[in-house]
């Protein structure tokens, strides 16, 4: 089907689509380059300053340093490409079989803090919507400013302080194998999920606030209480099918956060996943695992960011109904 | 249609509508204050029988809106009814709780807004909201419903009746919009409907038809209305009487006749002899200040939006462009000025050829041709004083400093009828009239030859816009500077231009004296725009349907 | 609705309760940073007793994981990650909305381009992107605010280039380029007055971002290197007593949250007095 020939939406969602892509593809060319800056060289960087020439030499070979930067790239995008992500320089093992239990628990992690962070994010942005100005709206925008400020750290050590020390309640290290059973490793997860929905809840629920305020300050909401509509039938006929676009846009945005709030978490509880393996690799330098775990972090925050977008497509009804 | 017979018996005795006494207060908050309260509504009574039409009238925080929404029991905002009644068939809805004002709302009290654009539901059909009401109260079954809202489009005169309740809101031009919500209000038979400014924000010769559908409708169901209106010539076409209010409360209340024909307060006086001002129509001198020769300019290149356009400004003379929105008026402005260089075309200006390009143009070009803008709030740095924005023409094109500078802001501030206390003010503690006036003695500082008016009244209250055009009356003799005058008004027109230039999608269509252009034989579009202005005299709008009927029919 | 000469204010000036909270912690944190050297009551690295000593008369906050005083490191930090975090936040702004503005009023190629590679920049979370550079360059203070600055100046730009061409679209500007005023004229005296308040309250929102990005760059042990402290890195120090309960860690964390809360109340006072004199509708 030829673009012009398709309906405004499909195209926009065509075209949001290939954007993606093409942002994925420059990212990638900017993760390369970001790890090329430096004036010295990989090899060096990892034999020290104290490496004979040879050593460096063979090392350089044995990268393929020796090749011009763009021919490297390539050859990097074409292992991407086919599931091959490299090798890693400290341990000389297959990155990509490292890295995919890894990418699993950090999945688990996020989507069980994503689970209850929502649905909670959701419920609270409309009732400071429904009691607006009122005691519940200013203490949700007042916990919503504070924890906004929180490092993560902070409420992760606390939480460990008092829920793993003092009450011993829950471990405050998060020691996940695989097949462990599904109840215990809800419990090791516990915390740092705890932590994680603690960091994203506020962005989104002052967002979900925001979002469904705009809806409810339309004038047609007005006009459907006029009508003499039941507050519940407006938010039902009226304000949802509005809101719902705006409220998937703000979810996905700060899913995307999530993701990244998931790096410092792991290293708190010591959980194996991506976030930790990319620190630790970060501090040995180790540059082919860093490209590879911050371009997987770029695409899950991309693919997310396009979700938004396509919902917010998909939601409007000027676009679902053209002229 | 069968109505009333329907309806619930009440009360032959009392009215329809009774307001005793309300008052109305709202608390605003802000930010790091205390709450204020400001009274919006003081003691207004009114009464309204069974089928009749009262129009309220009065400026922007006269507390007409306000008004009309507490009869529905609702405020908007931070609104609260503080005090009085309101009985409907002489019941008092404001004792019966959320529960009974839901029970009349939509029932037997409905709203037409302002903009029904933003008052339908994007996401829903037109026909889901048209007898959503209906449904609610139990008036109708769906089929019922359906049918009425059907014969409802019919007669509000809407394009394909039957299938258009299927179409979302944004499928449909804004007229019809303000069309089809007149018939959701309709739809549940209600006894009273408030009408909310609904001909507002269309265009004249749109207006002219909402209203006459409006009052059609009006006296087919039978229904009492409540019109609420800055406009006095519209409400006298609707209404039975009228109500003037001013900062709250009622200054006048008649029978519409008596309103319109004798006035007893003097702020009623001075509403019905809004724009009367007389002008004595000048000749045209030998050599025009500004000549403008087929211009035709293009937004991106593609969109033509002027297309050989052709005028002539004479010294110490006023042309008036007129036109609806889209006819490419203001685009002319943007093109003279250099901001839209035209792609083809010749600009003449005190004689000397002007360069399309603003950059390229020399200081006297640009300081003998003054703009001034529709809105004022927005034209001046809200960062700098009174002062700042008037001496700053004074100190770029003459190099004024100091006290010499001073004395001439002073000396403008004079003209524009402010006193000296407004040198340090900041343009948000000024009225609208007051930022208006301080952009005129802006454009005046630079003792231009040529002042461009893009719609300056059009955004203030009627009597404030007469002060404002008065005083460029006054100036334009004082310093014998010419305007280009843009507007939609032709009631304006008539006040003040020497000249007149009709303009319909980016053409001049008729040009020449005011006399020329305003006696027939007319052309087309002209003729529609002529007949559509709204006269303050009573059935007015019969008339000028009936003659455009003719005409249609001539064709 | 017409806008009646607004009532003044007048008499009603006072500081809010959370915006003098915030005052406090804000003067309490940078007193401790210019003063450091002279207040604290023991040297940077000097080991003065056991490891992990709990708090006491002697040692306010008790001693660190090397038997540090807590309290000294902790008026060092403060130094450290203020001036590291001041220094990146100055740097993104300078350049953010420098460029900002410029691609605003310019507008045409320049604009495009620097947008197009910020949307870029900015589709890679910043902290992954962060690592990424930081696992290459050496680690120093000045690598860590270059970093920093140059990552953050990408909100800086697309929050200035939006408020000028805000600005730049409306009629005030209109009527000065048709006066004839130069672009100096329009950005200085008509654009940039206008677009201080939201700039300044962004102010304190990438200054709070700065704090954290450091702290959690350090935490992760990649931001300020030992000996060197800063809060995040004694976070990090301390993190293992957390299991034993020594709530060492907690300290640093806590001034860390505390310093980023202070400033948000205060930017959000002062965001909210200056759109009260706009006469703008506040928080709707």
């Amino acid at each position: 089907m030829r673009l012009s020939a398709m309906s405004p939406i499909v195209r926009l969602i065509t075209q949001r689509i290939t954007l993606g892509i093409l942002l994925l593809f420059l990212v990638s060319i900017l993760i390369f380059a970001g790890t090329q800056i430096l004036p010295g060289d990989v090899s060096q960087a990892i034999l020290g300053q104290s490496a004979t020439p040879e050593a460096l030499a063979n090392l350089r070979a044995e990268l393929g340093l020796n090749d011009p930067a763009y021919i490297r790239y390539f050859r990097w995008l074409g292992g991407v490409l086919t599931g091959d992500l490299g090798t890693a320089l400290t341990s000389r093992q297959e990155i990509t079989a490292t890295l995919l239990p890894r990418l699993w628990n950090t999945l688990f992690l996020a989507f069980c803090a994503a689970t209850v962070a929502v649905p909670l994010a959701i419920i609270l942005g409309l009732l400071a919507v429904r009691y607006r100005n009122g005691v519940i709206d200013k203490l949700i925008s007042g916990f919503a400013l504070t924890s906004t400020s929180l490092p993560e750290f902070f409420i992760g050590y606390l939480l460990v302080y008092f829920f793993a020390v003092k009450l011993q309640w829950l471990p405050g290290i998060s020691t996940v194998y695989v097949g462990m059973p599904f109840l215990e490793r809800m419990e090791a997860i516990a915390l740092p999920a705890t932590v994680l929905t603690l960091v994203v809840l506020a962005h989104m629920m002052r967002m979900t606030r925001a979002a469904i305020l705009n809806v409810m300050q339309s004038a047609y909401i007005e006009t459907a209480e006029l009508k003499g509509l039941r507050q519940i039938e407006i938010i039902r006929r009226h304000a949802f099918p509005n809101a719902i676009a705006p409220v998937i846009n703000v979810v996905m945005l700060n899913l995307a956060f999530l993701i990244v709030g998931v790096v410092v978490v792991e290293v708190i509880f010591v959980y194996p996943g991506m976030g930790q393996y990319l620190v630790d690799h970060v501090s040995k330098r180790d540059v082919p695992v860093v490209q590879a775990v911050g371009l997987i972090f770029a695409a899950v925050y991309i693919g997310l960011n396009i979700i938004a977008d396509v919902a917010a497509i998909i939601a409007n009804p000027r676009l679902r109904h053209p002229k | 249609m069968p109505k009333a017979a329907m309806k619930r018996p009440h009360d032959e005795s009392c009215s329809l509508l009774e307001i005793r006494k309300l008052r109305i207060e709202a608390t605003s908050y802000s930010p790091g204050g205390d709450p204020q309260n400001t009274v919006i509504v003081d003691d207004v009574s009114l009464k309204l029988e069974k089928g009749r039409v009262l129009g309220l009238i009065g400026e922007s925080g006269a507390g007409k809106s306000t008004i009309g929404l507490a009869s529905m029991g609702y405020g908007r905002g931070g609104v609260r009814i503080t005090g009085g009644e309101v009985l409907l068939n002489g019941r008092n809805i404001l004792a019966r709780g959320v529960q009974g004002l839901r029970k009349v709302r939509g029932n037997k009290v409905c709203y037409v807004a302002q903009s029904a654009a933003a008052a339908f539901n994007p996401a829903l059909r037109l026909m889901e909201q048209v007898i959503e009401s209906a449904l609610l109260h139990r008036i109708a079954t769906r089929a019922d419903a359906e049918r009425r809202a059907i014969a409802l489009f019919k007669n509000l005169g809407l394009p394909n009746p039957e299938t258009i309740g299927r179409r979302y809101p944004h499928q449909v031009s804004g007229g019809q919009l303000q069309r089809v919500m007149t018939a959701m209000a309709l739809c549940s038979e209600p006894d009273l409907i408030v009408f909310d400014e609904p001909t507002t924000a269309l265009d004249v010769t749109t207006q002219i038809d909402v209203l006459a559908a409006i009052k059609d409708a009006i006296r087919d169901t039978g229904v009492a209305a409540l019109y609420i209106t800055h406009d006095l010539s519209v409400v006298a076409q609707v209404s039975d009487e009228i109500m003037v209010l001013r900062h709250g409360k009622m200054v006048e209340h008649g029978e519409t006749r008596q309103i319109i024909e004798a006035p007893r307060t003097e702020y009623t006086k001075a509403l019905v002899s809004v724009r009367s001002i007389e002008h004595q129509e000048k000749r045209p001198a030998a050599c025009p200040v500004l000549e403008v020769r087929n211009i035709t300019a293009a937004y991106g290149g593609h969109v033509k939006v002027l297309q050989e356009v052709s005028i002539e400004v004479h010294p110490g003379q006023t042309l008036a462009v007129v036109g609806e929105s889209g006819s490419g008026k203001s685009t002319l402005a943007r093109a003279i000025t250099g901001l839209l260089p035209p792609t083809s075309g010749m600009i003449t200006f005190a004689g000397r050829t002007l360069t399309p390009r603003l950059a390229e143009r020399s200081t006297d070009d640009l300081r003998e041709l003054q703009l001034i803008y529709q809105m004022a709030d927005v034209a001046m740095n809200p960062r700098q004083t009174v002062g700042t924005i008037i001496g700053r023409p004074l100190e770029f094109y003459f190099g004024m400093r100091g006290r010499e500078r001073d004395h001439r802001v002073a000396e403008l501030l004079d003209e524009i009828e402010m006193g000296k206390g407004f040198v340090d003010r900041y343009p948000a503690e000024l009225s609208g009239g007051q930022k208006q006036r301080v952009c005129i003695a802006r454009a005046l500082a630079a003792r231009p030859k040529l002042i461009i008016c893009d719609e300056v009244t059009s955004a203030l209250d009627p009597l404030v816009a007469d002060g404002i055009l008065k005083l460029l009356l006054r100036l334009q003799k004082i310093e014998d500077v010419a305007y280009l005058f843009i507007t939609h008004d032709l009631a304006t027109v008539k006040a003040i231009a020497d000249s007149i230039a009709v303009m319909y999608q980016g053409r001049v269509v008729r040009y020449g004296s005011k006399t020329e252009v305003l006696t027939p034989p007319f052309d087309a579009y002209t003729d529609l725009l002529l007949s559509s202005v709204p006269e303050m005299e009573l059935g007015w709008l019969e008339s000028a349907i009936k003659g455009r009927r003719m005409a249609s029919g001539g064709n | 609705m017409s806008v009646s000469s607004a009532p003044h204010a007048k008499g009603r000036r006072r500081i809010p309760i959370g915006a003098a909270i915030g005052l406090f912690f804000i003067g309490l944190f940078l007193f401790a940073a210019t003063f450091a050297p002279l207040i604290s009551p023991h040297p940077l690295g000097e080991i003065v007793g056991d490891v992990w000593m709990p708090m006491s008369g002697e040692h306010w906050f008790g001693t660190d994981n090397l038997g540090r005083d807590l309290l000294s490191r902790m008026i060092y930090g403060a130094r450290t990650t203020i001036l590291i975090a001041a220094a990146a936040t100055a740097l993104s702004f300078t350049l953010g909305s420098i460029l900002g503005f410029t691609a605003a009023v310019v507008g045409g190629w320049f604009d495009m381009t620097m947008s197009r590679f910020v949307d870029l920049l900015m589709s890679i979370p910043t902290l992954i992107f962060g690592l990424v550079v930081l696992s290459v360059l050496p680690s120093n203070v000045v690598t860590l605010i270059l970093v920093m600055g140059t990552l953050d100046s990408t909100r800086v730009y697309r929050l200035s280039r939006a408020v000028a061409a805000d600005i730049n679209a409306m009629d005030f500007v209109e009527a000065a380029k048709l006066r004839g005023e130069d672009r100096a004229w329009i950005i200085f005296r008509e654009i940039l007055p206008n677009a201080l308040s939201p700039l300044v309250s962004e102010l304190g929102l990438r200054f709070i971002f700065a704090v954290l990005f450091l702290s959690a760059l350090s935490f992760l042990g990649l931001g300020v290197q030992p000996p060197q402290a800063d809060w995040g890195g004694m976070v990090k120090e301390n993190k293992d007593g957390i299991v034993f309960g020594i709530s060492a860690a907690l300290i640093p964390a806590g001034a860390i949250a505390a310093l980023a809360i202070s400033v948000n109340l205060v930017a959000d006072w002062i965001l909210n007095r200056t759109t009260s004199l706009r006469g703008g509708r506040g928080n709707a």
